[in-house]
């Protein structure tokens, strides 16, 4: 915990610089979320029933694309093997990614909420769903992300490849999240869904830095 | 026991082992599974509510509980290759997967056409059906990930590492019966409580299983075989074999 700092600072400095790495999956969120309206029809109650999944997958896919350049740099100009060579925790450097990646990725899209609700027509009720689902789900989508891209750091070709591997990792989440919403939409208690998300991102949070360490081990070796 | 175990994480002793038990193993399993679906589909009685289209069962089950049994070998397998750095181990996850991967595909063709009739379509997003789908993503993303590296020895590392994540999934798909309310019917057979299916039919079904399972270890060794001599030939043991 001592070294986090150092790490932490290195990450948001990087990303400071890098001002594209961060605002254009969030460009892409918003985006993708004003194509729905303009492809199914401006119909408002349309608008209502499609919100949840809609800015749900709109969510996975720009935490997606920003996924791919996590550990690219730092593996390319040897920060990565100077890491493993050092007697340094590995733990430390893959949670200060994880740290800035949420900040960087899942954070502006719950402070970008109130206007996705504007845009799609989403009630109040399903509004506040939506803030706690995403406050809750984008950790998650950052932890899997980060395994995601440790394990394809050295791959060929490492893009399609890295949708193909988390995507599938990512549906539990999808339908809990959409179902929260749902059932906020239709005025029923959601506190179920919550918990069990709320779980997943306990248990993803135990396990994932730990397969991230030696997958980023494995990839140097 | 370790001592016992040792011998068989060399290549050359599994080579051998897998070439003599081989033909054992495919004729029992071929055997069997004519046998179970021979008497599943002919000589068991229709069901009182699903008539005949009942018999694709036979497959169904079979292909469903290995595709989460072939599963778990794999992901033990891959545990092995990461604790023990096991050679043999390494190479077995990558056997494993395109055999789990075409019985988790049989369960899912099976059961879409079985689906047809009973519910009245092809494919429903139940939580059983969406739980398998994704175990099908799974094997194929192993089999591209150990593909994706130019040293292969990286590729089975990292793809092992992948499998070990995915278990995850198996108590999901497991329990989606229980766990929500869905359209896929609960199990039939458990192993603490009697079974809800009729004995006549429950036979052919057991068989079934069984011959599904011994025909997974007869690939195996089969496709264990040729990555072994895949990875050691430029080992003495392949070229004296070879008779170079």
């Amino acid at each position: 915990m001592v070294t986090l700092g150092p790490f932490l600072k290195r990450e948001l400095r990087l990303l400071a610089r890098q001002k594209a790495d961060w605002l254009n999956p969030v460009l892409f969120f918003v985006i993708v979320l004003s194509l729905f309206p303009l492809g199914v029809g401006p119909e408002p109650n349309l608008l209502r029933i499609i919100a949840p999944g809609v800015i749900w997958i709109a969510a996975l896919l720009s935490v997606l694309l920003a996924a791919e350049r996590l550990f690219k740099d730092d593996y390319r100009n040897g920060v990565v093997e100077q890491l493993v060579a050092s007697r340094q925790p590995l733990l430390a450097f893959v949670l200060a990614k994880l740290l800035a990646n949420w900040l960087s990725t899942g954070l502006p899209l719950v402070l970008l909420s109130p206007l996705v609700a504007l845009l799609l027509n989403v009630d109040m009720a399903s509004f506040t769903a939506m803030v706690l689902t995403l406050l809750l789900g984008t950790p998650l989508l950052s932890l899997l992300s980060v395994l995601g891209a440790a394990l394809t750091v050295s791959a060929d070709k490492g893009g399609i490849l890295l949708a193909l591997l988390i995507l599938p990792l990512y549906i539990p989440l999808l339908i809990f999240a959409s179902a929260a919403m749902e059932a906020a939409g239709m005025a029923l208690p959601y506190h179920g869904q919550l918990a069990v998300m709320l779980a997943m991102l306990l248990f993803a949070l135990a396990l994932v830095p730990v397969a991230v360490t030696s997958a980023l081990k494995i990839n140097v070796s | 026991m370790f001592k016992w175990l040792h011998p068989y994480a060399k290549p050359e002793t599994v080579y051998h082992l897998c070439g003599r038990l081989m033909p054992w193993l495919m004729g029992t399993a071929l055997l069997l599974l004519l046998l179970g679906n021979i008497w599943g589909l002919a000589f068991t009685p229709p069901d009182y509510q699903q008539g005949d289209s009942y018999r694709i069962i036979h497959l169904h089950v079979p292909a469903a509980i290995m595709s989460m049994g072939t599963y778990s070998a794999m992901a033990i397998a891959a545990f092995i290759a990461l604790v023990w750095q096991v050679k043999v181990a390494q190479w077995s996850v990558l056997a494993i997967a395109p055999i789990g991967a075409v019985y988790t595909a049989i369960a899912l063709i099976t059961g879409m056409a079985w689906g047809k009739p009973m519910w009245g379509t092809w494919w429903v997003w139940d939580a059983r059906l969406t739980s398998e789908l994704i175990l099908l993503f799974l094997y194929l993303g192993v089999i591209a990930l150990s593909g994706a590296f130019s040293d292969r020895q990286t590729g089975a590392k990292v793809a092992s590492l992948l499998a070990v994540v995915g278990v995850i999934n198996l108590p999901i798909i497991h329990f989606s019966v229980e766990w929500w309310n869905t359209l896929h019917q609960g199990a039939s057979i458990t192993k603490f409580a009697k079974p809800s299916i009729d004995p006549s039919m429950l036979w052919p079904l057991l068989i079934s299983i069984l011959a599904f399972k011994i025909l997974m270890l007869a690939l195996l060794c089969v496709r264990l075989r040729t990555a072994i001599l895949v990875n050691e030939q430029h080992r003495p043991w392949v070229k004296a074999m070879a008779g170079d």
